[in-house]
């Protein structure tokens, strides 16, 4: 289990310190999948990193399975089986998608095992094993090989951001099957970043993050419902200023 | 006639755990020690200078042939070596240079290579450059290349420092006739306060022509790094120069890019970068599990593999 105890996170900008979290609350069940959505900019990547140590709290405490870790580093958490795949992956030159998924497994990672990592995310292992991770990716297939790296790994939470991104239909059709499937053979805390109605509809509880705080956890169906009154009066108000432009 | 340190040397710069199979030239400390001809191959000492003749038959394939030299005393070793790569041949030159130097004079190997590759012949040339010894005298290495491909023929170059060299200059040119084409792997990794300058110079002077020289280098520490690739279309050709450098502590490098085209139907491109690891990069393989250390050496491993 993982909780997030009044945790406050700054940054420093142009304007001074702004605050990107404020007195967050969370605590993250295992074997439950979450999916965190939320408006751009509201802070849900930014818990996700406060999770992987990659922000430091300026208040507030993080427990994983009671212990406090508030102060372990990127790495020492990652060895306690926290995981994040990033939402836009970095590139390597001279590192081979076979290199890394090496790394992400602990280099226990054999050929199979690597080809059925790289079949879950939708490619095949003899067109992108022996690849360099350079800047002959796109997007999309970038992104794949960000969440198989996850896959390879034994973790209690595994945060996905925005899987979806960059992915063409057909691969995302097999990404939803591949988390779907999570829900049956992973043991640990799944938490996936993501605005996809058809990722949403796999989670145990949607948590909506809106300017730095969580403003409703609750269930995906009750969510899906009220996104649509909200969509709803959108419509209308858009509707009223473009009249009121054309009238002008 | 080997001892542990010259093999050890053998083993950095050529791969070689024993005598090799096919030709090979073991030079040691300004003379050759062991050397064997093929068939095809043929190897002949100069008669007017220090060095040696390599004579390949027309139509060898899947031969090699090992030209090591090694170092272990301060002293300077200036050697010309010629290599006669038949017509249609299709074969693989392994050179290079390994110096331990355990005392305070100055430890020089200056390798003049000159190729020739025939009309249709495939050469890859592998050069790996090594230095070691707690002695304080400098390990300096200077390798000058000069490459002739003549039509039809392919040569890829792999030229690679490992470590320990103090002071390198590597002046490579080549001239590539029509339809031939030039593959340029180059590895370079420099640290403390040692010093490398790079120099590479092709000309595509028939038509079809094409080169690819793809560098990469690590400075490290007080190290400092020079970059001067030249590419010039003389005629319908293609040529792509990649030179990427991570740079850290306090190190310098340069890169100086020169195309010059003097052909309408030339088309050349030089993509140039310096920069240190993104912290990006760094970022992902911790949250892998790897500490900065580890995460920092394998981003470098990979670069220069």
């Amino acid at each position: 289990m993982l909780e997030l105890i009044d945790v406050h996170v700054t940054a420093e900008d142009a304007t001074g310190t702004v605050s990107v979290l404020q007195g967050i609350n969370l605590t993250l069940e295992d074997n439950k999948i979450y999916v965190m959505t939320g408006p751009n900019g509201g802070g849900k990547t930014s818990i996700a990193k406060t999770i992987m140590g990659i922000y430091r709290p300026s208040r507030g405490r993080v427990l994983l399975d009671g212990a406090d870790i508030t102060e372990k580093s990127i790495t020492e958490r990652a060895r306690l089986g926290i995981g994040y795949a990033f939402q836009q992956p970095p590139r390597f030159k001279g590192i081979k998608v076979k290199d890394l998924l090496k790394i992400a497994a602990g280099n226990n990672a054999d050929n199979r095992f690597q080809c059925d990592l790289l079949y879950d995310v939708g490619l095949c292992a003899q067109d992108y094993l022996e690849r360099e991770i350079n800047s002959s990716f796109s997007g999309g297939e970038l992104k794949r090989i960000e969440i198989a790296s996850l896959l390879a790994r034994k973790l209690k939470v595994a945060i996905f951001d925005e899987p979806e991104a960059g992915i063409d239909l057909w691969s995302f059709q097999k990404l939803i099957e591949t988390f779907a499937g999570l829900r049956e053979k992973y043991q640990g805390t799944l938490v996936i970043i993501s605005h996809q109605e058809r990722i949403l509809r796999l989670a145990d509880q949607v948590i909506l993050v809106n300017d730095g705080r969580i403003s409703e956890t609750t269930t995906p169906e009750k969510f899906l419902a009220e996104i649509e009154i909200i969509t709803a009066d959108c419509r209308c108000r858009t509707d009223c200023i473009k009249g009121e432009v054309a009238n002008a | 006639m080997l001892n542990t340190t010259d093999k050890k040397l053998l083993a950095a710069v050529a791969d070689l755990h024993s005598i090799p199979q096919g030709a090979f030239n073991i030079r040691k400390n300004g003379e050759g020690i062991m050397r064997r001809s093929t068939a095809n191959i043929e190897i002949v000492p100069k008669t007017d200078k220090p060095g040696i003749n390599i004579i390949v038959k027309p139509g060898t394939k899947n031969e090699s042939v090992h030209i090591p030299v090694i170092l272990s005393a301060g002293l300077q070793d200036l050697v010309y070596n010629t290599f006669e790569i038949g017509a249609g041949s299709d074969v693989l030159v392994v050179a290079g240079c390994g110096i331990h130097n355990p005392g305070g004079d100055e430890a020089r190997h200056d390798g003049v290579h000159e190729f020739f590759v025939r009309k249709g012949a495939k050469m890859k040339y592998v050069e790996k450059h090594y230095g070691e010894g707690r002695g304080s005298g400098k390990r300096i290495l200077n390798p000058k290349t000069i490459i002739e491909v003549e039509e039809g023929g392919v040569a890829e170059l792999e030229m690679i420092q490992l470590q320990g060299v103090d002071r390198t200059k590597r002046d490579t040119e080549i001239r590539l006739q029509a339809n031939s084409r030039l593959i340029v792997t180059e590895r370079l990794l420099t640290s403390h306060n040692q010093e490398a300058e790079s120099i590479i110079t092709v000309e595509l002077v028939g038509d079809d022509s094409s080169a690819q020289i793809v560098s990469r280098s690590v400075a490290k520490d007080n190290s400092r790094q020079l970059f001067h690739l030249n590419l010039r279309g003389y005629a319908r050709c293609r040529g792509h120069i990649q030179c990427d450098s991570i740079i850290m502590h306090n190190a310098k490098v340069s890169s100086i890019p020169e195309i010059s085209a003097y052909h309408t139907d030339a088309a050349l491109i030089h993509e140039a970068a310096i920069g240190k690891i993104a912290s990006e990069q760094l970022l992902k393989l911790m949250t892998l599990g790897l500490s900065e250390k580890e995460a920092e050496e394998a981003i470098l491993e990979g670069f220069l593999k």
